[in-house]
C-alpha cells in the first residue's frame, strides 16, 4: 500500500513538473503572446493552396487524358482554364512578399 | 495495486481537466506558455493512464478477486488471455479502453502538428473536454478499481465472449470509435481558431482513414464471430449494437469521399465539418447504447448505469458541434460551384447523400423502438425487413456509384467520353447479367442486381488498372504515384466482394429444418446430403456438452460435421454451430442441432447453405491491403504539404 502511494506521488510530481515546464525554461518571457496567422499570411495560404489545387487539377488532368478517360475534345477544353488557373495563382504568390519573414520556420512544419 | 490505479487515473483525470480549462483560457487570451502547459498536461495523460490500465491487467492476470471488477468478469479456471480480455468485457475497463486510447491517440496527434501552434491552441482543449469526460466517468461513476474482501472464486465470463474473436473484435472497435475523436478534435479546433483551411484536413487524413480501417475490420471480424460462435445461422443481425458501429463508419466513408472534393475544388466545407461531427457524435452515441441499459443486446453490458451520463455528454457535444458550425458559416463559404451533374465530383455527392441517407435511416431504426418505449410505452422492434428495404434502396445504387464515379472525369465528362469509358464495364455488366439471368438468379431481383453491378465495378476497376499501367509502364509506378486513388480502388475491389459475398448468403441462401430426426436419416439441401449417424459426448474444463455426428456429401466433396451444444459453468448455454468450408463453391454448409427431447438421440437439425459466403472475409484482407496502401506517406506530397504550411507555423516555442 505504502509503495504504491509512494509511487503515485512521485508519478504526481512528474506530472506537475512536466506541465509547469513552460513556465520554468521561459520564466520572464520577452512575450507571451501566442503567435497567430495574420490576414496576409492567411492570404498567401489561401493563395497556396488554390495553387496546389489547380497544379494537382491539370496533373489529374493529364493523367486521365492519358489513359483515355478525357478525351481530346474534352482535354482540350479544360486544360486552357485549368492553365490559366494555375498560372493566376503562381502569379498572386510571386507577387507577394514572403507573409512575414520572422513566421518562416527554419525548418519545415512536420506533417503526420 | 488498486490504490496506485485509482490515485493514476484521479492524476490522470487532473490532466485532461487541466488540458480542458487552462488550454480553453490560453486559447482564447491567447497565453502562449500556458497552452504549452495545458498541451503538455494533455500528452502527459497517456503515460499516467497507461499506468492503471497496467495496474487492472496485472490484477486480471492475477484473478486478484479483491478487485470487484476481475471478480466479476474472470474466475480461477479462466485461461490467462480471456482473463487479459476481461479488460474490456465490462463497462468500467472498457471505460478505460477508451479513456487509454483517447489519451494516446490525443497526445500523438498534437505533437505530430504541434507546430501548428494557431490550430493546436484551440485542439489541446477539445480532446481535453472529451478526455474529461471519460476521466470523471472512471473517476466518480464507473471505476475499475473498487475493492472488497476476496470471495472463493469470481463469476467467469460468458461463453461466448471466451473465444479467439474477443481479444482483437472490441479492441479494434474501440480504435475506430476513439480515432474518430482526432478528425472532431481537429474539425472543432478549426472551428474555434478560424483556420478553416484545408489545414485540419491535412493533419487527421491518415487518422479518419486509420479509425475508419480499424471499425471495418472490427465490425467484419465481429460478424465472423457472430457467424461461427454464437450459431444462429447468420453474420449480422442488424442488432442495435451492430447498427451503432456501422453508422459512425458510413458517416466516415462519406466523410472520406467528400474530403477529397474540398481538396480538390475547395468545396463542401461545411458538410465536411457536418460529417466528421455525425461520425464522432454517433460513435459516442454507439459507446453510450452499449452502457445504457435500454437495450437487450448480446453486445451490450446489462448492467451498467452510466446511460444518463453519456446522453447528457452526448448533447453537450452535439449542441458544441452544431453551434460551433453555424457561428462560423461565414469562414465555410466557397466561391467553387458545381460545373456539371455529370462529374466526379457530382458522383462523390450523389455517393454521399446514398450513404448519409443510409446511415440515418439505420438511426431511425435503432432509436425508434427506444423513442416508442420512452415516449408511449410501448415495445416495438424494428426488424430485417425494415433495413433490407432500406440496404437494397441506397446500397444497390452506392454499389453502381463505386464503379461509375472513377470512370467519369473531374469538373465535366461529355457523353461522347461517358460513352467511350462506359463502353466496356457497360458490356461487362450486361452480359453477367443476361448470364444470370438464364441460370435462374431471377429468383432474388435484389441478389441478381447486386451481381450484376459487382461486374459493372469489378470491369471499371479492372480497366483503371490496365490503363493505369499502360499510361506510366509500371504496377509500382502507377501506385506509388497514385496511392490515394488505386488504394481507393482496392477497397472498392474488398467491397465488391464484399457484396457478392451478401448477395450470395442472404438472397440465395438454402435452409431446410428437419425436427425429431432420428440415426440414419438425412436431410438435403442446395445439392449436399446431410446424413445424422448418431451422438457423442464431449467434456471440457469449464463445460459439458454433446455432438450430433454428421456425414455429408455433394458437389464432389465428402466430409463430416459435428453441431451441438455446451453448458458452461454458471449453467451457461452454446449453441456449436459445425460449418464446413466448401472450397469449390466458396461457400459454406452451416449446421446447428439441439436434442429434440431431454433423452433418446433424437435431435432437431438446422442446415444452412450459404453460397459464396467466404468472400465476405477475403474482402477484410483486400480491404486492409486497400487502406494501407492508401495511408502510405507519400514523401513528394509530404513535402509539398510541409512547403505550403511552413508558412503557418511560427518560429520558436510550441
Amino acid at each position: 500500500m505504502e509503495w504504491a502511494l509512494a509511487l503515485a506521488a512521485i508519478l504526481a510530481v512528474a506530472a506537475v513538473f512536466f506541465v509547469a515546464r513552460p513556465f520554468l525554461r521561459d520564466p520572464a518571457p520577452a512575450s507571451d503572446r501566442l503567435d497567430e496567422l495574420d490576414p496576409a499570411a492567411r492570404r498567401h495560404l489561401e493563395l497556396a493552396e488554390e495553387r496546389d489545387r489547380a497544379l494537382a487539377a491539370l496533373k489529374e488532368l493529364e493523367f486521365d487524358h492519358r489513359t483515355g478517360k478525357v478525351s481530346d475534345d474534352d482535354y482540350r477544353a479544360q486544360v486552357g482554364p485549368l492553365r490559366r488557373r494555375a498560372a493566376e495563382a503562381l502569379r498572386a504568390l510571386d507577387g507577394r512578399e514572403t507573409p512575414s519573414r520572422e513566421r518562416v520556420p527554419a525548418t519545415h512544419e512536420r506533417l503526420p | 495495486m488498486a490504490p496506485l490505479g485509482r490515485a493514476a487515473l484521479i492524476l490522470a483525470f487532473g490532466l485532461v481537466a487541466y488540458a480542458f480549462v487552462a488550454g480553453s483560457y490560453a486559447a482564447w487570451k491567447r497565453r502562449r506558455r500556458l497552452a504549452l502547459s495545458a498541451q503538455n498536461a494533455l500528452l502527459a495523460a497517456f503515460p499516467v493512464t497507461l499506468i492503471a490500465a497496467v495496474v487492472l491487467l496485472v490484477a486480471l492476470g492475477r484473478r486478484d478477486m479483491t478487485f470487484v471488477y476481475v471478480w466479476q468478469h474472470t474466475s480461477h479456471d479462466l485461461p490467462l488471455a480471456y482473463a487479459f480480455s476481461a479488460f474490456w468485457g465490462g463497462p468500467e475497463g472498457s471505460l478505460l479502453l477508451w479513456f487509454l486510447v483517447l489519451t494516446g491517440y490525443a497526445g500523438i496527434a498534437v505533437w505530430l502538428n504541434r507546430r501548428s501552434r494557431e490550430l493546436i491552441a484551440w485542439v489541446v482543449p477539445v480532446f481535453g473536454l472529451i478526455a474529461f469526460f471519460f476521466g470523471f466517468m472512471l473517476c466518480f461513476v464507473s471505476s475499475p478499481f473498487n475493492l472488497q474482501p476476496a470471495p472463493p472464486d469470481g463469476n467467469g465470463m460468458v461463453p461466448s465472449l471466451q473465444n479467439p474473436y474477443m481479444l482483437a473484435h472490441p479492441p479494434l472497435l474501440y480504435l475506430g470509435y476513439v480515432g474518430l475523436s482526432v478528425p472532431f478534435a481537429f474539425a472543432m479546433g478549426a472551428l474555434l481558431s478560424g483556420r478553416t483551411d484545408e489545414r485540419w484536413i491535412v493533419a487527421t487524413r491518415r487518422w479518419t482513414l486509420a479509425a475508419w480501417t480499424f471499425l471495418g475490420v472490427g465490425q467484419l471480424l465481429g460478424a465472423h464471430w457472430a457467424y461461427t460462435e454464437i450459431g444462429w445461422g447468420g453474420y449480422y443481425a442488424w442488432d442495435p449494437v451492430e447498427n451503432a458501429a456501422l453508422m459512425p463508419w458510413l458517416a466516415s466513408t462519406a466523410f472520406l469521399h467528400s474530403v477529397m472534393i474540398q481538396e480538390k475544388r475547395g468545396m463542401l466545407k461545411v458538410w465536411n465539418m457536418v460529417l466528421v461531427a455525425l461520425a464522432f457524435n454517433l460513435s459516442l452515441f454507439g459507446t453510450f447504447l452499449t452502457r445504457s441499459g435500454v437495450l437487450d443486446s448480446i453486445h451490450a453490458f446489462s448492467k451498467s448505469s452510466v446511460g444518463g451520463w453519456f446522453l447528457g455528454f452526448l448533447a453537450v457535444m452535439v449542441v458544441l458541434s452544431v453551434a460551433l458550425i453555424y457561428l462560423r458559416l461565414p469562414l465555410l463559404r466557397t466561391k467553387t460551384r458545381l460545373e456539371s451533374l455529370v462529374s466526379r465530383e457530382a458522383t462523390f455527392l450523389y455517393n454521399n447523400l446514398l450513404l448519409v441517407a443510409l446511415c440515418l435511416t439505420i438511426l431511425w431504426g435503432v432509436l425508434y423502438p427506444v423513442l416508442s418505449e420512452a415516449v408511449r410505452g410501448q415495445t416495438r422492434s424494428v426488424s430485417k425487413p425494415y433495413y433490407d428495404f432500406f440496404l437494397h434502396t441506397f446500397g444497390l445504387p452506392l454499389l453502381l456509384l463505386m464503379g461509375l464515379g472513377p470512370l467519369v472525369a473531374w469538373r465535366r465528362a461529355s457523353l461522347r467520353s461517358l460513352g467511350k469509358t462506359f463502353l466496356v464495364p457497360f458490356t461487362g455488366a450486361v452480359v453477367t447479367g443476361a448470364i444470370l439471368l438464364a441460370l435462374g438468379f431471377d429468383s432474388s431481383w435484389a441478389g441478381l442486381l447486386a451481381y450484376t453491378f459487382a461486374a459493372f465495378v469489378t470491369v471499371s476497376i479492372l480497366l483503371e488498372f490496365v490503363r493505369g499501367r499502360l499510361a506510366t509502364g509500371s504496377f509500382s509506378r502507377l501506385i506509388s504515384r497514385n496511392r490515394r486513388r488505386y488504394g481507393g480502388y482496392l477497397v472498392h475491389a474488398a467491397v465488391v466482394l464484399l457484396a457478392i459475398g451478401i448477395a450470395g448468403s442472404s438472397a440465395y441462401q438454402t435452409i431446410r429444418e428437419n425436427t425429431h430426426l432420428r440415426p440414419g436419416q438425412s436431410i438435403t439441401a442446395a445439392g449436399y446430403t446431410i446424413t445424422y449417424t448418431g451422438l457423442t459426448g464431449t467434456k471440457g474444463p469449464d463445460y459439458t456438452g454433446y455432438r450430433a455426428l454428421l456425414t455429408a456429401s455433394g458437389h464432389g466433396e465428402r466430409f463430416s460435421l459435428s453441431p451441438g451444444q455446451s453448458v458452461y459453468t454458471g449453467d451457461n448455454q452454446s449453441n456449436d454451430a459445425s460449418i464446413y468450408h466448401d472450397p469449390r463453391t466458396l461457400g459454406d454448409v452451416f449446421t446447428k442441432a439441439a436434442l429434440a427431447g431431454r433423452h433418446g438421440t433424437t435431435i432437431d437439425l438446422q442446415v444452412y447453405v450459404k453460397p459464396l459466403v467466404n468472400l465476405i472475409w477475403a474482402a477484410g484482407f483486400l480491404f486492409v491491403a486497400g487502406s494501407l496502401v492508401a495511408m502510405w506517406p507519400d514523401a513528394v506530397e509530404q513535402r509539398r504539404l510541409a512547403a505550403r504550411y511552413a508558412a503557418g507555423a511560427a518560429p520558436v516555442g510550441i
